[in-house]
């Protein structure tokens, strides 16, 4: 390929994350530094007077009030459970559709995929709709005589774990179903033989050749749900001050753009390991599945 | 076999319940979302009659169109450049990056990208924060799915398919346009119509770049969502999942055929 086609190719593209991707971090980093001000923007700048004058006052601030601390716990603490509740229903159904015959794997892969053309905002709606007190499965329940009064499902943590567990589960199926699919049944023939009974042959050959896909599902639903915004803020309460909701807060209500800022800084390195695995089991997952 | 249908059963159960719900109660009469009170589909009609939510999606269906034609064309580029360049500098970085965008929280991304189109505010030509910001914001998210899409499928693809038309005479030019081009369409398709609908989808990202004046269909939905239950939703719901299946199942059904065709 000639030189010139050659650095189009990367340059064009390259030039664009730089401006809308690689800028945008360099911002953040700076205003984190600065201070909030009534002003617009919203902040001091980073050298006045010919001299540097920024400082880490909004990390200190985030280090003593313990509100960002409980923020960053209970968003870990939601995000482990709906990846646990993912793993439970997702692994299963990722080993369902392996069974199958072929010609039906991709039509039942479509419909796992399927609900993501539905917009995501929709389906957290949903669950409003079924989770409130006054909602379908309240009224329900109680006009079968199952309970007495309303039935308050949300808001609550329990409705914030289940909405990013509805939400996030394809995220989970597809990766497994991508390992599963490609164990070699001659190692399954070759345990049976042997002897060994079905439960023995899972225990020791499918699952742990299933490991790799069951590390990236987790990935792929762990790390977008830590930063979850839409799900806390309408399956949440009060009391479920997750990250991603705290800097939208601090942002869109309290207009502390430095304090939100400093806290999408802290909540970067949070994930800065996790997304970077994530990454290499982004394109295996895609090659698996096309 | 049967413990397999009953996962399969009850997973699909959970995941098009709630679906579900929302097609069923759209044709509810009642202004209450929980009770069945007859049919009716007199929230539609009140859906089409709401001018907000009429033009909020309006805008919204301009920003995808352009921001998934963007990211289609930016995307490309950087799947190529990823499959067939080889190690060239700052590959790393950059290939780096693209998987970044997929997996950041929202919040980081749009409060990031809020903070430098704020500061590129003061450039003479800029177009300042609105409709412009949205589709530039999109159109980074969507060319990295585009990106993955493109890249996975140029590396499982023949190679030697290119070598013999270039054996035969053809020139680079060519080739492109009659082998590689029609190879990889279905990626380019599939990959436009995820970054359309991630686009349609995002009301994180719009929230924090946008401007007074552009406000997008997801904003006016999940502002109506904070404030409850609203049978108008319901009914606009409806049709995005249907809209969104048929496009699917007509893109599945094209491809099986192209599939039939080239046997």
């Amino acid at each position: 390929m000639s030189g010139l086609l050659r650095r189009l190719l990367v340059g064009v593209p390259a030039t664009w994350l730089l401006l809308f991707f690689g800028l945008p971090f360099a911002f953040i980093l700076k205003v984190a530094l600065s201070q909030a001000v009534v002003a617009q923007p919203p902040f001091t700048p980073l050298f006045a007077d010919g001299r540097f004058q920024g400082s880490l006052a909004n990390f200190a601030l985030l280090a003593e009030d313990d509100l960002y601390l409980d923020a960053i716990l209970a968003s870990l603490r939601l995000a482990a459970t709906a990846t646990v509740a993912c793993l439970a229903l997702g692994y299963p159904m990722a080993w369902a559709i392996a069974g199958t015959k072929r010609r039906w794997r991709a039509p039942l892969l479509a419909l796992v995929a399927l609900p993501f053309v539905t917009s995501f905002l929709i389906r957290v709606y949903a669950w409003i709709g079924l989770l409130r007190p006054t909602g379908f499965l309240s009224e329900t329940l109680q006009s079968l005589g199952l309970i007495d009064g309303p039935l308050a499902l949300m808001p609550s943590d329990v409705a914030v774990a289940l909405g990013m567990t509805y939400t996030y589960l394809p995220f989970m199926v597809l990766p497994i179903y991508a390992s599963l699919e490609k164990i070699d049944p001659v190692l399954a023939f070759a345990a049976a033989d042997l002897g060994a009974r079905p439960g023995r042959v899972f225990w020791s050959i499918t699952l742990p050749l299933s490991l790799p896909g069951v590390l990236a599902g987790s990935l792929f639903v762990f790390v977008p749900s830590v930063g979850e915004f839409v799900v806390p803020e309408l399956l949440g309460g009060p009391g479920t001050p997750m990250i991603g909701k705290v800097i939208w807060q601090e942002f869109f209500n309290n207009r502390d753009w430095p304090l939100a800022s400093a806290l999408a800084v802290v909540l970067l390195a949070l994930l800065a390991w996790p997304i970077a695995r994530a990454q290499r089991a982004e394109t295996a997952t895609a090659r698996g599945l096309s | 076999m049967s413990l397999r249908l009953l996962i399969l059963g009850l997973v699909f159960a959970f995941l098009y319940g709630p679906i579900l719900w929302i097609v069923v109660f759209s044709f509810n009469e009642g202004r209450l979302v929980t009770l069945w009170s007859g049919f009716s589909t007199r929230w539609y009609g009140e859906l089409l009659r709401n001018q907000r939510l009429m033009d909020a999606a309006g805008l919204s269906l301009v920003i995808a169109a352009i921001s998934a034609t963007l990211a289609t064309i930016l995307g490309s580029l950087s799947g190529f450049a990823l499959a067939r360049l080889g190690r060239f500098r700052g590959r790393l970085l950059f290939a780096g990056a693209l998987g970044a965008v997929l997996t950041l929280p929202e919040v980081i991304l749009g409060l990031a990208q809020l903070l430098a189109f704020v500061a590129l505010d003061d450039l003479p030509g800029w177009p300042g924060r609105g409709a412009a910001t949205i589709v530039a914001a999109h159109a980074t998210l969507g060319m990295a799915y585009v990106a993955l899409v493109v890249q996975a499928r140029l590396s499982d693809f023949d190679r030697s398919l290119e070598e013999a038309a270039l054996d035969l005479g053809a020139t680079p030019a060519t080739v492109f346009l009659t082998v590689t081009l029609p190879l990889i369409l279905p990626a380019l398709g599939g990959g436009w119509l995820i970054a359309f609908m991630l686009s349609l989808d995002d009301v994180v990202l719009a929230s924090f770049v946008s401007g007074p004046g552009a406000t997008t269909l997801p904003m006016v939905v999940f502002s109506s969502a904070r404030l409850g239950l609203n049978p108008q939703i319901n009914a606009l719901a409806t049709l995005m999942v249907g809209i969104g299946a048929l496009a699917v199942l007509s893109a599945v059904w094209l491809l099986g055929r192209r599939q039939e065709l080239s046997r």
